[in-house]
């Protein structure tokens, strides 16, 4: 029996204060001076044991990364000198989509590898845009769930990237008649996408790949930027090319076990040629999600040549690109999955989506969408301590340091946030009853969907809506 | 004079545990102050207090102050302090508080609640959060004048009945329509557990011991207790079941739906693992699901087993909300419960996933209705007894979940929040909540006395009781069993046309940082 896949994470402290969300205000004026009751030095959490005293040593103001908003200081301080509010920075990084809290989240996860887990129930809004709209299913009594995140039972989170074919043919003895090429997969249906900004040194490359490596998925990154020295990296690049630049790359090309070329009209004419170049090469197609594009009508036309893979990408918010109201990567990986299912090229190939991946949760619902498996780029930078500051593509120096990286340790980041993302799937697949993520593919029926929902069940009660409904 | 029907509980002051208490103003007194004293004469709200033979008055109480709604009375403090030695403002520190489900003034205004019984003299919006839909966005229908009663609180019915079926077992009615929903010896500290069970007893309701067993300190209000059997099966003896009025299969829960209970290492002490059977520091992850029920049958052997062991208990059968929870609740009937316990995905109180709350199974304003009008077309409904939990927060949400169709409600997180949690979220973390509610720690297992907790819940309850009457009465309603689907009661703001809509009270919607 093959070992069982799991990922091995390992806490690496952060390497600079993270943002916190609060900071603490002191009516100093009011303090009695020496107080043997202080509240700082009883804080249960400990986190003002190194900088009770910043204040009479005029250091800035404490920004509480560790702060877990007990208000036992504000309520318990003899002269009720305490307030906090939130800190000032933090509403700043990111922005709508990547908001804080996703940063926050995803620097926890990379910093202990742990499952991100509270108290007191959800906090959000009602029903958000986007991915915010739908739920997944869980399973009772009936339908059991699979115990999946303890080990007790298996889930297999593989997929494949390579072409399957449409039917198996037999000979008159029983032997196989139909070609059938080597399966290629990964044992997570993510994988990794090198950014297209920020201080992409030399380290910060090392930290993906070796990520990459080590948990058996590949990165896709421009084939220029494949220098000899990651050539030993080999099966775990996924070069990408364009249809006038892939014949620079021969010896690249054997090296690796899949290319991507990025969509142009009359791509299908090259395909030939990639193959020539390596026979067992998996081709991934890139098509950018442009209102402008039948993309849907091109993914079924490119499903019928001899490609493995299709790789739809939207922006970093998840939207199509060349649009005044783009549309969600949800609804667009539905129209492409459905159009491949009606030509009934869908069991061949293989989906990735990429764009506005930024939580484990999108990762089950892009796949429920029709999807195979997403490509993260962002989080991958984030895990790093990326604060999305955007002061690198200005030519400013990097808050937290990127040019002194070590890849040992971005590598550590990464493979925490790996970990903890597969938790999280298996933690929402075993509460579906599957033990496959392949089972989940295009699995409408294991989701609700908001605008189904309140049709469902408050139209009976409430009648015709008045509010169109605004989640895509 | 006829005695009145419902003798109610007493509610009295209770007030916080902290020193320094939150309010929606803050209110400041300087140095100018030459403690006159005119300040506390003028406050009839008791912000500011100077007793007698004291020197100076006391820090202003801040929660108690009604802030700039007071410039129009004749006794606003800031403009008559001789020395201009006050200052008024609103406390900022409400934006670190609170979220989406529970905003800072619903957790300022159930503090109120807890503290006095009656609704909160500041203006809080504690009825409605800022989620943007489900119970935040429905209203009751303005009711026709016509149809108002005048009779007292304590005449009105707030009461429900546990047991439909008519099979000889007792029928089993609870003062109020809702009861304590399970919160484990292990997760949440004793004196929590027993103050709540000690204000069932009081509002003849119910709590549940939750998955962790039943400690001893719950045997005097054992007619009180459910007993909980969940699928860790930890400290379920067949005494516990003898004992119980109800008894509660848990197959799931909504906050963490298609996943087993968690208590972390941290909170495993030496009591908790004796009660529980297993080692001290070592985290339970309850299994999932119950791998003795696969099927409808093994669902019904366990209803059976349940019956045989003690022969007057009623059966409830706690479920999470799935895309086919009409059926599970159906099979659940038809296994012989007494009462389907439907656990939406936004509520709970203990550790669980960020991503299962959020994202797994449909919230609970959905699965009322859905349930409720599968059971009727069933043939059902007056049969059993529907329970709704899992993001009911408040006394208005109560109302809201009976007239969308079911009998009564569980209550969890306002347990707490009239306790004084601040929803901080860290229940699991380290040596558990800085406050004393959910932890086993020695130290801050120990911040709180039962009769706090007691008096706190009974308060808080008899104010929604207030809030239940009001709204029965305006609708010529005499009993809380009327409300009951009367889905004609409430309107949902996004369904309404403009003109409609603006007769109603908006829904609140400022962006909180999360």
């Amino acid at each position: 029996m093959p070992q069982k896949y799991n990922i091995h994470t390992k806490a690496a402290l952060p390497r600079f204060y993270p943002v916190g969300k609060y900071a603490t205000i002191e009516f100093r004026e009011d303090c009695a001076g020496s107080c043997k009751a202080c509240v700082k030095k009883k804080c249960v959490y400990d986190i003002f044991k190194d900088n009770y005293l910043h204040m009479s040593k005029m250091e800035e103001p404490e920004y509480l990364y560790t702060c877990n908003s007990c208000f036992r200081c504000i309520q318990e301080c003899t002269k009720g000198i305490f307030s906090r509010v939130v800190n000032p920075e933090y509403r700043e990084i990111g922005d709508d989509y990547w908001t804080p809290d996703v940063l926050g989240r995803t620097w926890y996860q990379a910093h202990t590898g742990s499952v991100p887990v509270s108290g007191a129930g959800y906090r959000g809004p009602f029903v958000g845009k986007g991915f915010d709209s739908m739920w997944t299913d869980m399973s009772e009594i009936v339908r059991p769930t699979r115990d999946g995140i303890h080990g007790r039972e298996y889930i297999n989170t593989c997929i494949e990237l390579s072409r399957r074919p449409e039917r198996l043919a037999f000979n008159t003895d029983g032997s196989l008649a139909t070609d059938v090429r080597p399966i290629l997969e990964v044992p997570l249906p993510i994988l990794f996408q090198q950014p297209d900004f920020g201080l992409l040194s030399k380290n910060v490359r090392l930290s993906m790949l070796n990520a990459a490596q080590d948990i058996g998925t590949k990165l896709f990154m421009p084939a220029a930027d494949v220098g000899e020295d990651l050539l030993s990296y080999g099966p775990t690049i996924i070069p990408l090319v364009t249809k006038k630049n892939y014949h620079h790359y021969p010896k690249l090309l054997t090296l690796v076990d899949m290319v991507e070329i990025e969509w142009e009209p009359g791509i299908e004419t090259v395909l030939s040629d990639l193959k020539a170049m390596n026979e067992t090469l998996c081709i991934s197609v890139g098509v950018k999600l442009s209102a402008d594009l039948d993309y849907a009508g091109i993914c079924v036309d490119l499903s019928k040549t001899d490609i493995d893979t299709l790789h739809v990408y939207a922006n970093a918010k998840g939207r199509a690109f060349e649009s005044d109201h783009p549309r969600f990567i949800k609804d667009m990986l539905r129209d492409i999955h459905l159009a491949l299912i009606d030509a009934a090229t869908r069991q061949q190939i293989n989906i990735l989506a990429s764009g506005g991946i930024s939580m484990a949760e999108h990762v089950n619902k892009s796949i429920i969408c029709g999807a195979d498996g997403v490509v993260i780029d962002l989080p991958l930078l984030i895990a790093m301590e990326c604060r999305l500051c955007d002061r690198c593509k200005k030519g400013l120096p990097c808050p937290v340091a990127f040019e002194t990286l070590d890849a040992a340790y971005g590598c550590n980041r990464i493979t925490n946030l790996m970990g903890a993302w597969r938790n999280q799937m298996l933690e929402m697949l075993g509460a579906m009853g599957l033990r496959e993520a392949r089972r989940l593919r295009g699995e409408v029926g294991r989701s609700m969907w908001f605008e189904d929902l309140e049709r469902e069940n408050f139209a009976p009660i409430f009648g015709e809506r008045n509010v169109s409904i605004d989640v895509g | 004079m006829s005695p009145k029907k419902n003798p109610l509980p007493e509610t009295r002051e209770t007030p916080s545990r902290f020193r320094n208490t939150i309010g929606k103003y803050i209110i400041k007194r300087n140095s100018n102050c030459i403690s006159c004293g005119k300040c506390a004469d003028l406050c009839s709200y008791g912000v500011h207090i100077k007793p007698e033979g004291h020197a100076s008055p006391f820090r202003p109480i801040e929660h108690k102050c009604i802030g700039f709604d007071c410039k129009k009375t004749d006794h606003y403090c800031i403009e008559h302090c001789p020395e201009d030695a006050l200052t008024l403002k609103e406390n900022p520190l409400l934006d670190t508080m609170g979220d989406y489900r529970w905003p800072p003034e619903m957790l300022l205004g159930h503090f109120a609640l807890a503290e006095t019984g009656a609704a909160p003299h500041v203006n809080l919006e504690y009825n409605l959060g800022n989620s943007g839909g489900g119970f935040d966005m429905m209203r009751f229908v303005q009711p026709d004048p016509g149809l108002a009663l005048d009779i007292s609180d304590e005449d009105m019915d707030t009461s429900i009945d546990l047991n439909k079926t008519g099979d000889g077992r007792p029928r089993k009615t609870i003062s109020i329509p809702c009861y304590g929903g399970g919160m484990s010896y292990g997760s949440t500290a004793l004196s929590v557990i027993v103050g709540r069970a000690r204000a069932a007893k009081r509002m003849n309701s119910l709590t549940c011991t939750g998955e962790g067993g039943y400690p001893p300190e719950f045997l005097p209000y054992k007619a009180h207790v459910i007993t909980q059997v969940a699928t860790g099966l930890f400290g379920v003896r067949e005494e516990t079941i003898q004992q119980c009025p109800v008894m509660e299969f848990k197959y799931a829960q909504g906050a963490k739906p298609g996943l087993g209970g968690h208590l972390l290492g941290e909170k495993v002490t030496e009591a908790v693992a004796k009660m529980r059977e297993t080692v001290v520091g070592s985290s339970l992850f309850s299994p999932f699901p119950f791998h003795s029920v696969y099927s409808v049958e093994d669902h019904k052997k366990h209803v059976d087993w349940m019956k045989e062991i003690n022969h007057n208990v009623l059966c409830s059968i706690k479920v999470s909300t799935p895309t086919d929870v009409d059926m599970v609740a159906v099979g659940a009937y038809y296994a012989g419960a007494h009462i389907i316990h439907i656990d939406g995905s936004y509520g709970g109180t203990g550790a669980a996933p960020d991503i299962a709350k959020k994202n797994i199974a449909m919230p609970i304003e959905y699965a009322i209705p859905k349930v409720h009008r599968f059971l009727v077309e069933e043939g059902a409904r007056d049969k059993i007894c529907l329970i709704a939990s899992g993001g009911i927060r408040n006394g208005l949400d109560i109302a809201k979940a009976i007239a969308l169709g079911a009998d009564g409600c569980v209550i969890g997180t306002a347990d707490l929040v009239a306790v004084e949690c601040v929803r901080c979220g860290n229940c699991e973390s380290g040596r558990g909540c800085a406050r004393g509610i959910a932890t086993t720690d020695p130290e801050l297992g120990c911040m709180i006395d039962e009769a706090y907790v007691e008096q706190r819940l009974v308060n808080m309850y008899m104010a929604w009781r207030k809030q239940w009457c009001d709204i029965l009465r305006s609708y010529g309603l005499k009993s809380i069993r009327e409300l009951r689907g009367r889905s004609d009661l409430l309107v949902h703001l996004d369904y309404l046309d403009q003109e409609e809509r603006n007769r109603y009270q908006p829904a609140p919607s400022s962006k909180m940082v999360l």
